[in-house]
């Protein structure tokens, strides 16, 4: 028996709809903190939407994502083979040093070959991070949430003490390492940027970043190895009971999402930073990687999307101050659209708000539920 | 031996002043993770608490004020994340996500309308948490100087450990605690024997908040007197992994708590005479972890249900 389905219908049981929503209500929630606040919530606004829709804030907004968009294919692809990659902060960590150690001691290299060996060694580098956690889960049976946070501090800090060595620091006083050769960089020539009116950093990241895209889902949903990875993540027992190597199929998930998430790091500093900096504390890409793939239900065109919401979000941001509005702001509106995906439930439910439906139809729904 | 002494006394000093933080953050953690809800939003009512513990402080003038209501800070965003997991049977980790965004998100906002900048103004000594037994030993011998180090200690510090034995005492010794281990291994079953399963879950996340915030008050509330942005950088995450550490049990975390301690505060003593890098020396406490994971700890059995939204049966 097919049943018309009503409005309040397909808004409960649209998945993309309840994102929508949930972002509708991040900025309202936003808005309702700015009004608290005493600040002006059309300024704070407009000067968002004005800074991401000129074609230089565009291209910055796209320069922003990428690194947020491969980073959240890096823990969408953990989420569908059942591991939570909170250690993407790490991989992405060690990621961008590699890159950025390449970049610099290999500066005699033509570009043809180095980016692709700075790139390897990217996702070499989150690779091995992944695959150690990997290791010590298959092996010792050791919780991979807790070795993944230990190893984002080992990342961190290796990074730092790597980026402090003499052979690859900034002579200057620049608590960073020296820039990147050219021959590593993606940017745009110059003079293609300077004809365009493009963002000074726009590079070719961006075509990585579809690739990348294009590839993780053609491996979830087109390949053996795709479907197996699914399946241990569905059901470990049901998966090794089919003839699955359940331990084999985590090391490679874990080795697939840390090159991910190395190859994340590959970009910003190949892309828009040039150089690693000495940190005080974490950067943060790999956590906004998992708000991506949240955002994007895990699905790697919607991270594609997700990531450049994020990309915009923190490109228009970071203009609030001229507004006087905190940047804290975007946190605020990120964390509430990421807590209404969670509790997304309530979208489910609007259904029960319409009116009573006559008495056939509920005898239909109920047939349609069980 | 004097020197060994004055650094030991040093370093003794600087694991309970690390640890303390990790505790509270690390027996909230417990509570909400014993009753099978994955709460990885920690960091986030820490930060929540920090900022609202010093604020309280600031303004009253009763540090005490100010640290119960860092408390019930973290506990307000308990509360949204038990909204969330337990009553709408949200995906844990995602919820969870979104309080580590929301709470620094909001209190830093917050900071700004009040300080006009993100860092909140010090707090003058008798804002701070008062140190116990100060002046108590003789500062003039060796060993009075290292009993001062070690014992004339921060309150909060005191009142950690005695909420570490309470806890346990509750996880183990009475009917409540039973209840709440029973609700995170096999929810259904506490369910069949009349446990209301979505109460003790909604109580057991709010008081895991109000821990954080406590744990999240005493970073800025007793050697650091002001909340900055980077007050709270990662203390929830490692206050979790010293619970996995510790297999979920109190006892365990508390001895999670104080290796992490006890590798910062080496670290502080070792930074001193920096002939190594300092940013290998900070990485200690990690290596250390996952050696002494490998090689004595091993696996760590989470609980049955944790992590599995409950749905009351009809």
């Amino acid at each position: 028996m097919t049943k018309k389905k009503g409005f309040l219908d397909v808004v409960s049981e649209n998945r993309f709809i309840h994102i929508l929503l949930s972002i509708l209500l991040g900025f309202l929630v936003g808005a309702l903190f700015l009004v608290v606040m005493g600040l002006d919530v059309g300024a704070a606004y407009g000067r968002l939407i004005n800074s991401v829709t000129s074609l230089k804030g565009f291209s910055y907004v796209v320069v922003y994502a990428v690194p947020y968009i491969v980073a959240g294919l890096s823990v969408a692809f953990s989420f569908k083979t059942g591991v939570f990659n909170i250690g993407a902060e790490g991989q992405f960590v060690v990621g961008s040093m590699a890159a950025a150690v390449v970049g610099i001691l290999c500066e005699g290299l033509p570009k043809p070959l180095l980016i692709p060996l700075c790139f390897i060694a990217a996702a070499a580098a989150g690779a091995i991070w992944g695959i150690i956690v990997g290791i010590l889960k298959t092996r010792r049976g050791i919780n991979e949430v807790l070795s993944m946070i230990m190893f984002n501090w080992i990342a961190f800090y290796l990074s730092n003490f790597i980026a402090g060595i003499p052979a690859i620091k900034n002579s200057g006083t620049a608590e960073a390492t020296k820039n990147i050769s050219d021959n590593a960089s993606l940017l745009f020539s110059k003079e293609f940027i300077k004809n365009t009116g493009l963002a000074p950093t726009a590079n070719w990241g961006f075509i990585i970043a579809i690739i990348a895209m294009v590839i993780v889902w053609f491996v979830i949903e087109k390949t053996t190895l795709g479907y197996e990875l699914k399946a241990v993540g569905a059901n470990r027992f049901a998966a090794e009971y089919g003839g699955i190597n359940v331990n084999r199929s985590i090391l490679t998930a874990l080795a697939i999402s840390g090159a991910l998430a190395g190859l994340a790091g590959a970009l910003q500093v190949m892309g828009m930073g040039k150089r690693i900096s000495i940190f005080s504390s974490q950067e943060g890409f790999g956590f906004a990687g998992i708000v991506v793939a949240l955002i994007g239900c895990s699905n790697p065109f919607g991270v594609g999307v997700a990531g450049l919401f994020y990309g915009a979000l923190m490109y228009g941001g970071s203009k609030l101050n001229l507004e006087g509005v905190p940047t804290q702001l975007i946190n605020v509106i990120v964390g509430t659209v990421v807590f209404f995906i969670a509790i997304s439930v309530i979208f489910e439910n609007i259904k029960r708000f319409k009116p009573r439906p006559k008495v056939s139809s509920i005898a239909a729904g109920k047939e349609e539920t069980k | 031996m004097t020197n060994f002494i004055n650094s030991l006394g040093i370093v003794l000093f600087a694991t309970l002043v690390y640890a303390t933080p990790l505790l509270y953050g690390a027996l909230g953690s417990c509570f909400s993770e014993v009753s099978g809800v994955v709460n990885i939003g920690i960091e986030g009512m820490m930060t929540a608490g920090a900022f609202t513990g010093t604020v309280v402080a600031y303004f009253t003038g009763n540090p005490w004020i100010g640290f119960i209501c860092g408390g019930l800070a973290g506990a307000f965003f308990g509360m949204l994340h038990a909204v969330a997991t337990v009553n709408l049977g949200a995906d844990q980790t995602i919820a969870g996500t979104a309080i580590n965004m929301l709470g620094p998100g909001i209190v830093i906002m917050i900071a700004r309308v009040l300080f006009d900048s993100t860092d909140t103004i010090p707090l003058t000594a008798s804002q701070k948490i008062p140190k116990l037994f100060a002046g108590m030993f003789d500062t003039s011998t060796v060993f009075g100087r290292f009993m001062d180090n070690v014992f004339a200690n921060y309150a909060s510090t005191y009142l950690v450990f005695i909420a570490v034995i309470l806890v346990w005492f509750v996880f183990y010794k009475t009917r409540f605690g039973l209840r709440l281990r029973a609700c995170g291994e096999h929810p259904q079953a506490c369910e069949t024997l009349g446990i209301d399963v979505i109460k003790m879950r909604f109580l057991c996340v709010c008081i895991s908040g109000f821990l954080a915030g406590l744990g999240g008050a005493c970073v800025t509330m007793t050697i650091s007197t002001q909340f900055r942005p980077i007050s709270i950088v990662g203390q929830g995450f490692i206050a979790i992994a010293a619970v996995i550490f510790g297999k979920f049990r109190p006892q365990g975390a508390l001895i999670g708590c104080l290796l992490f301690g006890f590798c910062s505060g080496l670290k502080v003593v070792l930074g001193g005479s920096s002939s190594v890098s300092m940013h290998l020396i900070s990485m200690i406490p990690y290596v250390v972890t996952i050696i002494v994971l490998v090689l004595f700890v091993g696996k760590s059995r989470v609980p049955a249900a944790n992590g599995k939204p409950f749905i009351k049966s009809k």
